[in-house]
């Protein structure tokens, strides 16, 4: 293992993510993967790379990390405090580390999951397919201090690029379309859905997210009689109490509870990544408009490589900032405030 | 009971932004069940190409596909036109089914619920025990977890609720009865089924060639064992179950 991430300490919801392993719904494994699917195909743009590479999925708090060799990274996801050796770096950024240096992430500053992605990729031995950890299903551990994870090979070197990361770290509105038992909620319920806020509760993980209603629960006219049937990421699961949950990547294939809708794929980022507390909002889409939505934002999605742009450092960041050769090259002079933010 | 072929099934719903869900009734009957896993076959054999994966639950067939690429309507129209292909209900079941024998430790430490399982449907332990463990089930789904099965149909005295409170953890090869059916757990899980039988029976092995080791319409049966002779056969990954050919 020539390439590798070692890391000194791990905060406790790491874990190696990556599109999951599709195609075994049949053998009630669900598919898994990152449960921000945006924040993988990002890192990938900024390292210029195929989003199947494993990036390390960070639940709340990142670590402390050293690498073997120059190695370059992403940070994408919720934002995070990041340095390198005590020098505070963007988010939403590529860098460079030097073999030997620190990399340091703290706690999210919104949003619940980071993600730290490597040139290359995370390497290791792949189980049915990816190396997503399935902690579920039992297949990976979650990372612990002292792990040493191999890195794969980069064909780049391309660093210091910055990305504009889509805001859906704070809650907000949420769409979600009727699915196959919607029709067991009154359309009363149904409007109620829609005007209710709900807090994210703080029972939550990879499978689902608790969501409490403002007001009281939701009832079905099914009641709690129906037989445990298919159920995907997105679904919004009504338990015994009337309390919601929205599935996430890692749930599991069927469910007993009725299912009041199903969240829209590009939503569902906003709803891992909603921190205990905050606010959530649902609208009621047809299946025809979710579609257009869907269809806009797998062409935005495609552009993702070309909307990376070179970083321009904040002077505050730069340790060195005297021994650069600060005046050769006239600019229009405002190159630094434009990226102060 | 209704006519099963009536024109109210199957019906076609769409599951999710990305999927179908076609059932085939609302009640587990074995009609279903086998109409289910015969149409996701004909799903599979049709090759449609916005196909991206196919299911079965209880008694419906489940398809994700692209809508992108293919529009609802004409999805769903392409489903309707397949499903007039024939009477799914009288499919046979699917061939190359195994009948496996699971050696089983009944209550006790091992599975702590035997007793109040036994009191919900009416029996004593030792009639529970000759009961189930005489009884020959067949995996109707695999769903949940990993390479975890429904097994059913036991006699309608183990027509009992599921709890209304969660058991913290079921270990892994945990065999748990709720309305008349059992499930066999391959991971450890909270679960509202009570807990009756133990097991060592790996349903789970992702680090080998055969990672799920159940098919639905394979048939069990819980033969009891002693705790003794299971702790010899945790070694082994089939945990001392042997199966034979039946279909």
């Amino acid at each position: 293992m020539s390439r590798y991430l070692k890391v000194l300490r791990a905060g406790p919801a790491m874990t190696v993510q990556d599109e999951g392993r599709a195609g075994y719904l049949a053998f009630g494994l669900s598919r898994g993967g990152a449960v921000d699917s945006l924040a993988l195909l990002e890192g990938a743009a900024l390292l210029g790379q195929d989003p199947s590479h494993a990036a390390l999925e960070m639940g709340g708090i990142g670590g402390e990390f050293e690498v073997s060799e120059e190695i370059r990274i992403a940070l994408t996801g919720a934002p995070m405090r990041a340095s390198i050796d005590g020098v505070n770096i963007q988010w939403n950024a590529s860098h460079l580390i030097d073999a030997g240096a620190r990399l340091s992430i703290g706690a999210a500053t919104s949003g619940s999951y980071g993600y730290l992605h490597l040139g290359g990729g995370i390497a290791g031995k792949a189980v049915l397919g990816a190396r997503s950890a399935h902690l579920a299903a039992g297949i990976g551990e979650l990372v612990r201090d002292g792990d040493a994870l191999p890195i794969g090979r980069d064909a780049q070197a391309l660093a210091g690029q910055k990305i504009t990361a889509e805001a859906r770290f704070d809650g907000g509105s949420v769409r979600i379309v009727p699915s196959l038992q919607t029709e067991f909620f009154a359309p009363s319920e149904i409007a109620r859905f829609e005007t209710t806020a709900f807090k994210r509760d703080t029972r939550g993980n990879r499978m689902g997210v608790r969501i409490i209603p403002e007001g009281e629960g939701f009832k079905t006219e099914a009641g709690l009689s129906i037989l445990s049937e298919v159920i995907v990421p997105g679904d919004v699961q009504v338990t015994g109490d009337g309390t919601p949950f929205v599935l996430l990547s890692e749930c599991q294939t069927t469910g007993g509870y009725p299912r009041i809708g199903s969240v829209l794929p590009m939503d569902l980022p906003r709803v891992a990544q909603a921190r205990a507390g905050a606010t959530l909002q649902f609208k009621f889409l047809t299946l025809e408009e979710a579609v257009t939505l869907e269809q806009r934002e797998a062409a935005r999605r495609k552009t993702l490589r070309a909307s990376v742009k070179p970083m321009i450092r904040n002077p505050h960041d730069i340790a060195d900032l005297l021994s650069y050769q600060l005046i050769s090259g006239a600019t229009a002079g405002d190159d630094l405030e434009k990226d102060i933010s | 009971m209704k006519d099963l072929q009536d024109a109210t099934w199957p019906k076609v719903k769409t599951a999710g932004f990305d999927g179908f869900l076609i059932s085939f009734g609302d009640q587990l009957n074995e009609p279903a069940n086998r109409a289910a896993l015969a149409f996701r076959d004909a799903l599979e054999q049709a090759g449609l190409a916005a196909v991206q994966e196919t299911s079965t639950s209880l008694v419906s067939t489940y398809l994700r596909f692209d809508p992108l690429a293919l529009d609802h309507a004409t999805m769903r129209e392409t489903l309707v036109a397949l499903l007039k292909g024939r009477n799914w209900f009288d499919a046979s079941l699917p061939r190359g089914r195994k009948l496996w024998r699971v050696p089983t430790v009944y209550g006790g430490d091992l599975a702590p619920q035997l007793e109040g399982a036994a009191t919900a449907a009416g029996l004593t332990s030792a009639e529970a025990i000759a009961s189930i463990s005489s009884s020959r089930v067949r995996v109707q789904t695999i769903g949940f977890a990993p390479g975890m099965p429904y097994l059913g149909e036991l006699p309608e005295a183990w027509n009992i609720p599921r709890q209304t409170s969660l058991n913290a953890q079921t270990p892994a090869g945990g065999l748990c009865v709720a309305i008349r059916q059992l499930v066999l757990f391959p991971v450890a899980t909270p679960t509202g089924w009570r807990h009756i039988g133990q097991t060592a029976f790996r349903l789970f092995r992702p680090e080998t060639d055969a990672p799920f080791v159940l098919r639905p319409g394979d048939e069990v049966m819980f033969e009891q064992t002693t705790p003794e002779a299971l702790t010899q056969m945790q070694k082994d990954p089939d945990g001392g179950a042997v199966s034979e050919d039946i279909a």
